[in-house]
């Protein structure tokens, strides 16, 4: 279970790809620089397309924790 | 006395419905259609008057003549909805009392939310499609950018079909060589649908279309005439078509009947609301994180008529629930098309592009006024 503080969780769950990556998307948008955002998603693709993304997009990908059947995925707006 | 239904929006979903449960009905349930314009308009044909193929005044019919006799019909602006004295407010001044009511107001586009948006194309309108022909026709060479300003969007293969509509045009043209086409894709692929992308993407390369991935389209600089992306990139281009910001209608936000955009959340299998009684929702209007397009308002619309008619005489809800079915197609060019037929529990399939597939989306789009807004098309 993660300690780590978030301004906002977009659940996910049962979203298929890449509804996941593209809420997370829509939230970056909107939101401020060192706001936290956690995506919960039980679609697999998003292991790979989230991280992928995060990367491109220069933003931080704070923390990855598996849950029981879905990912938590913690994502700080760094710029 | 017949209870009041009453239906904001007359797109293609809110045209079925209506004429649905008034049929269902049979006299005991008065509909009501409101209506900001009184015209039907088929969106889907923008693509095509975007690259000359179709005519404006082919795309558009009276919601008069499309609706059965015993459906009213108000062609007036719905302002704000009063969910708990159940009644619409409408912008000349009259309310309307309803026991039953759909929001079926689609979805608007909101350029103005991209710095210097203004400045690009787009084919999310009627004129915006029109003024994008004349801009094309004036094109002799250069580069012609597509690119994503928000998700979600209307019809999500329309970028790509676009792209490949372009490429028939300006080879028919025979310019095709003095023009560089560039699709920057909010995804690291052609679409959202994995599959479809696998299809699509060889078939880009061939055409000579370069696909740049994750570029989430930020802002626009229309005096260096480039785009810059939400990643960091930037490209320059001579011509900009963009897929605009989407949000609700503003009824919805005034209202405080949907989230931050805008969408209405719905139960996704019985489009009803989540949090009022009495009130259900379909196509673009909702939140369920499906495609924003006429198919599924047209799905859906079926299951909103048998639940506002069940409502309306005190049944139990149909067994029948929106199961999460799309079925498009997607044009690849040259005369061919496929489709992309997925629901909430089977992923999306597309079969090899083919003729057979552009002629039933051709046939589709001639015939719509004539099956689909009746509801014979189930």
């Amino acid at each position: 279970m993660s300690t780590i503080q978030v301004d906002k969780t977009i659940d996910a769950r049962g979203m298929a790809c890449p509804g996941p990556l593209m809420a997370l998307i829509g939230a970056i948008r909107q939101g401020q620089v060192g706001e936290r955002f956690e995506v919960l998603s039980s679609d697999e693709g998003s292991k790979t397309d989230i991280p992928a993304w995060v990367a491109k997009a220069k933003q931080e990908l704070v923390e990855v924790v598996p849950d029981d059947g879905y990912s938590r995925f913690i994502v700080r707006k760094a710029r | 006395m017949a209870a009041e239904v009453v239906i904001l929006g007359g797109g293609v979903g809110g045209t079925i419905v209506a004429n649905l449960v008034a049929k269902q009905s049979a006299g005991r349930a008065h509909v009501t259609v409101v209506d900001a314009t009184g015209i039907h308009v088929y969106q889907p044909g923008f693509l095509y008057v975007a690259v000359g193929q179709e005519k404006p005044s082919a795309l558009q019919r009276p919601e008069r003549q499309l609706l059965r006799h015993d459906v009213s019909l108000v062609v007036d602006r719905a302002t704000r909805v009063d969910p708990v004295g159940r009644q619409v407010q409408l912008e000349s001044g009259a309310t309307l009392p309803y026991d039953q009511l759909l929001l079926a107001t689609g979805s608007r586009t909101v350029m103005s939310e991209v710095p210097g948006g203004v400045a690009a194309h787009d084919f999310y309108t009627m004129a915006g499609a029109g003024r994008l022909f004349k801009a094309l026709e004036a094109f002799q060479e250069g580069t012609i950018v597509i690119g994503v300003a928000g998700i979600p969007y209307k019809c999500p293969p329309a970028p790509v079909e676009f792209v490949f509509l372009l490429d028939d045009y300006l080879r028919g043209r025979g310019i095709r060589d003095k023009v560089q086409i560039k699709l920057l894709s909010p995804l690291n692929r052609a679409f959202t649908i994995e599959a479809t992308s696998k299809l699509v993407q060889p078939i880009l390369a061939e055409r000579g279309i370069e696909l740049t991935g994750f570029f989430n389209v930020e802002s626009v600089d229309p005096v260096g005439r480039t785009v810059t992306s939400l990643e960091g990139e930037t490209v320059s281009y001579d011509l900009l078509v963009l897929v605009p910001p989407h949000r609700g209608q503003k009824v919805i936000e005034d209202s405080s009947l949907g989230d931050e955009r805008g969408w209405v959340p719905v139960d996704k299998n019985t489009l009803k609301h989540t949090k009022f009684e009495r009130i259900w929702a379909i196509g673009d209007t909702t939140s369920i994180p499906i495609s924003k397009s006429g198919s599924v308002a047209h799905y859906e619309a079926s299951v909103a008529a048998a639940e506002i008619s069940a409502a309306l005489n005190g049944e139990a809800p149909p067994a029948h629930v929106y199961d999460g079915k799309v079925m498009c197609f997607l044009e690849t060019g040259q005369g061919q098309a496929t489709t992309i037929r997925f629901d909430y529990d089977h992923p999306p399939v597309s079969p090899s592009p083919a003729r057979r597939w552009h002629w039933a989306k051709a046939l589709f789009n001639k015939t719509y006024w004539h099956t689909v807004p009746q509801g014979r098309l189930p």
